[in-house]
């Protein structure tokens, strides 16, 4: 009988003995699974497309839309869609197409905005609580949990009261009432990954602290974070509508979805096109980031379905 | 492999159980027949991957079919498991085939009182009353060596030790003196000492009982000290099977042979080097051509890569390998087993 | 000297209550007075069951866990004093091998990433060190760039004991290095550990439960029992002529796969379960379940059991044992 010889891998990788999702094996999976998983599923990859034309759309308006979003036209107001004004025109005589392309500038950035806002704010305080413990974790999960509490809407309404209309207020509200998810999300996340053999194995190398959280615990614990932030951008583009709607949202005439569902009010019932087609806009782009997130949540471990 | 002897109790026949996963398919079990009479305890061995929890699992009807596919025959006194009912499998369980785990906390709930269970198994098969199997229950606790049984049977398994959580499962399993009993790896999660302990315990109430015991382990030591045939799995194939004395002191596949020589030993003083067997046990998706062994065997020739050796030996001791003569050459000229 | 020596290691850890004010009702005494010594390229196994406070021995030695109180002095420096400069230094002397294959290696780092971590933790040039340490510990270097998953447990236990003796250690704890490992590939890794051993001059510090293991890898044992040492002796030594009940009733309860020696063999059964450390008994903490004190001892002889702790020392039978009545009984 041989000895042990240096164990040369045969020539597939071995896997573990049992393999497969059935046989609950734990294995985290690399770039390569998590692109193909994600890539397989249809709705993700629906999803992603949406997403991608609504950003298209977003970045290149001044060449896709064909006229001022401000443009007015008093001898054009109200009218249905038609040949020269695919979407026809606002109160203004304004092109809707334009407005809505335009419109969707809006939407991405105060979505994409106020989430990195509310990722960046929750992952700092969510790793001190995480990775600390003790008195900053009471402190700050408490104050999370009053965040909490505080239904968004009322709280981002408070806030642009105090400093007016406009985007970034937009973005900083609705940043400032989301960021508690992420931060509980992510001290949850660090809290088991803390206890992990692989971190006391960097302790006892000599890392220092700063080394075990950037190198080792936070990239196994964003995960959970990443899928929460990409579904969030949803919720923060229909709220950031909902604040243009109530008046209390970007300024008033920007081309926005929002005001355009609010200008539309006047017209229920006999002009519906001019709400209806910016809610469907919201929808449509709401939708897609719901289907990238749960792709991108299955993706990243299947056993979750 | 039929052991001379009464009418078995249990006969598995061609028993085939496979997981269609999103890797491939896995053939955990794939062509296993063993029998077991009434009171013997058949020892089954093997390490991950072997397939001895999913036979076990398979007898008791716990797969699930899809994404499983279970073919073959389970003979229970003559009936077919795997044909029957659901109605039919639910009257056999805890009646009489029961099974206990390595992790006693499958069994027990830990959201209601451990007496309560005990009774509640009791009453699903049989007409009494809350009061008498609440009486039976203390009195199986008591059975199972559980100090102060009365008080401690109104108590929740998280206030059980490990060894005593093992007791109660055990006493769940046999309150209806089930005829058989499947125990799959009871006492891995648990110190050597409380090991001693638990496998007394099933020693006894075996003995007390005429109990028929499979016990699924890969620990050979615990086997030698409590099978009367052991059976060697590897990669959902039967190896070998034999009595214990001659599985242990005269092996026939040169996996068991490796097992054996491969350990580290107790009674003895130490040797210059272990004597392990090279390579790693395959994954069941990927199982190698021929005889699934042959990538780590010593003995392995061609013929070993291309054909599947069959079960050979006569009733009483059986193994699926082409060069057994060579396994036992080596066995006569290495150092006593 | 002694490469390691530790004397009166003490861990406690305070249980509290209470969320917004928090109050200690009770101390776990996970361990309560150890000392022993390694000496350089020598093996000593910390044996007992669960509870017995072995892992967190080793853990408070190399100050994974701080130490509640005790000295521990590694080449006759003091570690409990040490400044955390001075410690990072110290731990590219001392590493340590973990129990779970599966939970010690970083799933998101290939593995030429984990092993080049120690060099740069300590601001050394990783060179071809990668390639070396695979190829020491019997793996293909061209497998670097894999990530732990890709690997069979029995593999990433070798990237394990890679990455411990990377910055060539003097002491290397192995927590139940095997114990996660299919039966058939522990032979492997235990050889691989004892050629690495002399390869290096190593010490090692084995954790482990598995007494098989144990007398094959080890030139001392001390055995524990709720967090103090009970009997210390050399290998043979122990497993030949035990003389503390608890050694002789582990020792005993291990089976032996030797299905006619099995026959003749009854293991002593201890009563009950393992007490908790919360509260342990007074006196000799194994009184409780000792079938010494149940069956052989007067009402005398068991008050001292009761009163008294008995102290580690030799009380004739060749090597210390911590019972006021120990006698050889040869249990194999």
């Amino acid at each position: 009988m041989t000895d042990t010889p240096p164990l040369i891998d045969e020539a597939a990788p071995p896997k573990d003995a049992v393999p497969a999702a059935a046989f609950g094996i734990r294995g985290q999976t690399q770039f390569g699974d998590i692109r193909r998983r994600f890539f397989r599923n249809k709705l993700a990859v629906i999803g992603l497309t949406m997403v991608g034309l609504v950003f298209l759309l977003a970045v290149f308006a001044p060449l896709v839309a064909p006229d001022d979003p401000q443009a007015q036209n008093l001898s054009l107001t109200a009218r249905p869609p038609s040949a020269a004004h695919w979407f026809g025109t606002d109160e203004l005589g304004r092109d809707q197409l334009s407005r809505v392309i335009y419109g969707s500038r809006i939407a991405i950035v105060v979505g994409l905005a106020s989430i990195v806002l509310a990722l960046v704010l929750g992952v700092i305080l969510g790793s001190i609580a995480g990775y600390r413990g003790g008195k900053a974790d009471s402190v700050i999960m408490r104050t999370a949990d009053a965040f909490f509490a505080f239904p968004l809407l009322i709280g981002a309404i408070l806030i642009i009261l105090v400093t007016g209309r406009g985007v970034v207020p937009v973005i900083l509200s609705i940043g400032i009432f989301t960021w508690a998810v992420p931060a509980r999300l992510l001290r949850s996340s660090i809290l088991s990954v803390r206890e992990a053999e692989y971190v006391e194995a960097a302790r006892s190398l000599g890392a220092s602290k700063w080394r075990i959280v950037t190198r080792h615990v936070l990239p196994n614990s964003l995960a959970p974070v990443l899928v929460y932030g990409m579904v969030s951008v949803g919720t923060a583009i229909v709220a950031e509508t909902a604040l243009s709607f109530l008046g209390v949202g970007v300024k008033p005439n920007v081309a926005d979805w929002g005001n355009m569902i609010s200008a539309g009010r006047a017209f229920f019932g006999f002009k519906d096109y001019l709400w209806e087609i910016p809610s469907l806009a919201v929808v449509f782009t709401v939708l897609g980031f719901v289907f990238v997130g749960d792709g991108l949540r299955d993706a990243l471990d299947p056993r979750l379905r | 492999m039929t052991p001379a002897g009464p009418e078995p109790l249990v006969s598995v026949e061609d028993l085939r159980v496979e997981f269609h996963t999103d890797a491939g398919v896995v053939k955990a079990v794939d062509g296993v027949s063993w029998s077991i009479s009434p009171g013997e305890t058949l020892g089954i061995v093997g390490e991950s991957g072997s397939g001895k929890s999913v036979s076990a699992m398979a007898l008791m009807g716990l797969i699930q079919q899809p994404p499983g596919k279970v073919t073959g025959k389970i003979l229970f006194r003559g009936r077919d498991l795997l044909v029957a009912s659901e109605d039919e499998l639910r009257s056999l369980r805890g009646r009489d085939v029961s099974m206990i785990f390595q992790d006693p906390l499958t069994a027990l709930n830990p959201v209601y009182k451990v007496g309560h269970q005990v009774a509640e198994v009791i009453q699903a098969h049989e007409k009494i009353g809350r009061i008498p199997a609440r009486k039976r229950a203390v009195d199986l606790l008591v059975e199972v060596g559980i100090p102060n049984a009365r008080i401690r049977a109104d108590e929740y398994p998280h206030q059980f030790s490990g060894g005593m959580r093992q007791r109660a499962m055990i006493a769940m399993a046999l309150a209806l003196d089930p005829a058989l009993l499947l125990a799959d790896e009871p006492t891995t999660a648990l110190d050597v000492t409380v090991q001693a302990q638990i496998m007394s315990l099933l020693s006894k109430l075996q003995e007390e009982r005429g109990t028929a015991i499979v016990l699924i382990t890969h620990d050979l030591g615990v086997v030698a000290g409590h099978a009367d045939r052991v059976l060697v799995m590897y990669a959902g194939k039967v190896a070998e099977a034999a009595g214990a004395d001659a599985l242990f002191h005269a092996p026939r596949h040169p996996y068991t042979l490796g097992l054996l020589t491969s350990l580290a030993r107790l009674d003895r003083r130490r040797t210059e080097r272990l004597r392990p067997i090279p390579g790693q046990p395959p994954s069941l998706i990927r199982v190698p051509p021929g005889c699934p062994f042959h990538p780590r065997c010593p003995f392995a020739t061609d013929i070993c890569s291309k054909e599947m050796p069959p079960l050979t030996g006569g009733a009483a001791h059986i193994a699926a390998c082409h060069h057994q003569d060579r396994v036992a050459e080596a066995r006569a000229a290495a150092i006593e087993v | 000297m002694a490469l390691l020596e530790v004397t009166d290691l003490v861990k406690h850890f305070p249980v509290t209550r209470g969320i917004i004010m928090r109050h200690q009702i009770g101390t776990v005494k996970a361990v309560d007075g150890v000392s022993f010594s390694v000496d350089r390229g020598e093996t000593l196994a910390l044996v007992g069951e669960s509870g017995c406070g072995k892992s967190t021995t080793a853990r408070a030695v190399l100050r994974l866990i701080e130490p509640t109180s005790g000295s521990v002095r590694f080449e006759g420096e003091e570690l409990t004093e040490a400044s955390t400069e001075r410690l990072r230094e110290l731990r590219r002397e001392m590493q340590i091998v973990f129990q779970d294959p599966y939970a010690s290696l970083n799933p998101r780092m290939p593995v030429r990433t984990i092993l080049t971590e120690p060099f740069k933790i300590h601001g050394l040039d990783p060179g071809d060190r990668v390639a070396e340490l695979l190829s020491l510990v019997g793996l293909a270097p061209e497998h670097q760039g894999r990530y732990p998953h890709e690997f069979s447990g029995g593999q990433r236990q070798r990237v394990g004991i890679a990455r411990a003796i990377a910055l060539d250690p003097k002491l290397v704890v192995c927590d139940e290095p095997v114990s996660a490992l299919d039966v058939s590939i522990q032979a492997q890794v235990l050889n691989l550990l004892e050629d690495i051993q002399d390869r290096l001059g190593l010490a090692y510090l084995f954790i482990a439960h598995d007494l098989s293991v144990v007398r094959h890898i080890a030139d001392r044992v001390a055995v524990m029992y709720l967090g103090a040492i009970v009997e210390e002796a050399a290998t043979d030594d122990l497993f030949e002529a035990p003389s503390h009940p608890y050694t002789q009733a582990l020792i005993s309860a291990v089976p032996v796969p030797d299905p006619r020696k099995e026959r003749q063999r009854t293991p002593i059964l201890l009563a009950g379960d393992v007490p908790s450390p919360l509260d342990p008994p007074s006196g000799c903490r194994f009184r409780t379940r000792c079938p010494k004190f149940a069956l052989d001892l007067s009402p005398d002889e068991r008050q001292r059991c009761i009163d008294e702790p008995p102290a580690l020392i030799d009380r004739g039978t060749g090597h210390p044992a911590a019972c006021h009545y120990a006698e050889t009984v040869a249990v194999l």
